[in-house]
């Protein structure tokens, strides 16, 4: 059974088409790495499917349901990651978790329970009542997994979820997923460029560049249809080796300024 | 919350003290009781706009992301983001209203200050609602500047915060008419020191109008938000 269908999704930005006519499916409980270049076109997928974004034309269904017309089914059944940290970092951990319960509306007891129990899980549960502004960045980015999967989501979106951790904390986020993947059947969803991070988890690749996916299937697939022996040489023979010019966006530009205007 | 409150009060000093005595000259009597309610205006109008286009950066960096995505209606957030944004301006315009005390201002009617306060709220949450407004078509931080020096400067200098508004050219007069904080400042002058250019019942209904559309406006645009 497939809990995300695309077909024919494309996403214009004026005359640039950011994504072009793609059409792909997720399989219930599996790990999918979307995978490709800077500026590819991964982000703006994410953000179609996670309704923050409304699409130019073709259709999504996410959990039987269609992001564009019912945003709110489709919100209560994913939990996200970001690239960019989204904590309100003048509370504390167990706060910003009961935060996220209240606007799931998750019931009380059961809330309590949960949060208890995915602190424990990504190893925050006797930092609770610290302010998150005091943590590192890995242990921002497990609050915010622990977070998104507070309301029980049955899709778990990354977006770059590893970027900027070391080798140890890399590591063990991956374990919980992959046991939260095997424990509660959850789909994770997920994009990298550490390929050999895709090639261990993910048990379906796709590939897209310039806004279309070039080639999908397993990493084993993948590799024998380019006849090479790593995942990021058939990475490279698909996308070529010229680097991407990426112009920068308001995003960006307000990174480097974000946390000198914020008071 | 400190820094920003420096700029009203040096406005309170500077010009409460530099221009007092002229003030006096001119027959329109104590200069830093007719300021002290235009100054307050200034405190609430600043952090309001600003706490409004937030809103700019925090969808891209901040919490306001996590709220996108929770299935919880686009107006109860932009709503609850507006009432809080409100309430920490009308505290700055609290704040100030305590500091003009200490540089010798005195309200004619201590029993009007609760009015006040609810008054100050409404000027608060009007302007908090117009930032969310713009934020909310902006998508980086260039506009800012330009929102700054062509939107909240005129707002607050044409707005008969700093001088009185009789025998004024008719061009700054119609610019004066059509600024929601000309009104804000005026009914801060008529609870705190009882003088009022358009009379009271005119700047709660002038305020209330200007609230209910910017809140409209401001929930319209919040709601088309893409990121």
């Amino acid at each position: 059974m497939n809990i995300i269908e695309v077909k024919n999704l494309v996403k214009k930005f004026g005359d640039f088409t950011a994504v072009d006519d793609i059409s792909f499916d997720v399989e219930k409980g599996q790990i999918f790495a979307f995978l490709g270049p800077n500026g590819a076109g991964k982000s703006t997928t994410i953000k179609m499917l996670t309704t923050l974004l409304k699409p130019t034309s073709g259709s999504i269904i996410l959990d039987g349901f269609n992001p564009t017309e019912n945003p709110n089914e489709v919100r209560e059944s994913f939990g996200i990651v970001f690239q960019d940290p989204s904590l309100d970092d003048e509370l504390t951990a167990y706060e910003n978790m009961e935060f996220h319960g209240v606007l799931y509306r998750v019931e009380k007891k059961v809330r309590r329970e949960r949060i208890k129990q995915l602190l424990e899980f990504v190893e925050l549960w006797d930092r609770k009542d610290s302010l998150v502004k005091e943590f590192s960045g890995g242990m921002k980015r497990r609050l915010e997994i622990a977070r998104g999967l507070l309301h029980h989501p049955k899709v778990l979106f990354l977006d770059e979820p590893t970027i900027g951790l070391d080798p140890q904390t890399r590591n063990h986020m991956w374990k919980y997923l992959q046991d939260l993947n095997k424990s509660e059947g959850i789909t994770v969803f997920f994009t990298t460029h550490y390929m050999e991070e895709a090639e261990r988890v993910a048990g379906k690749i796709a590939i897209i560049d310039h806004g279309r996916i070039i080639a999908s299937g397993t990493a084993k697939e993948l590799k024998e249809n380019t006849k090479t022996d790593s995942l990021e040489d058939a990475f490279l023979s698909l996308t070529g080796k010229v680097i991407r010019e990426e112009e920068s966006t308001g995003a960006d530009r307000m990174r480097v300024h974000h946390k000198m205007w914020r008071r | 919350m400190i820094g920003s409150l420096a700029q009203p009060i040096l406005f309170l000093v500077a010009l409460g003290y530099g221009f007092g005595s002229v003030f006096q000259k001119a027959g329109q009597g104590n200069y830093i009781e007719f300021l002290a309610p235009g100054i307050i205006g200034m405190a609430i109008i600043f952090s309001s706009i600003f706490s409004g286009m937030e809103i700019i950066w925090d969808r891209q960096f901040g919490f306001l992301k996590e709220t996108l995505v929770a299935p919880v209606s686009r107006f109860s957030i932009m709503l609850g983001r507006t009432f809080g944004g409100a309430t920490v301006a009308t505290a700055q315009g609290a704040i100030v209203f305590l500091v003009s005390l200490i540089a010798g201002f005195r309200p004619v009617n201590w029993f009007l200050m609760p009015v006040l306060l609810v008054v100050m709220f409404l000027v608060a949450l009007l302007f908090t609602a117009l930032g969310t407004m713009i934020a909310s078509r902006l998508d980086d931080m260039q506009g800012f500047q330009l929102i700054v020096n062509f939107l909240v400067m005129p707002l607050f200098f044409l707005s008969g915060a700093l001088f009185p508004l009789d025998n004024l050219p008719k061009a700054i007069d119609v610019v004066i008419h059509i600024d929601p904080l000309s009104y804000g400042v005026d009914a801060f002058r008529f609870l705190l020191i009882g003088t009022s250019h358009f009379g009271f019942a005119t700047d709660v209904f002038a305020l209330l109008a200007f609230t209910l559309i910017f809140l409209a406006l401001g929930s319209y645009s919040f709601s088309k938000i893409q990121i």
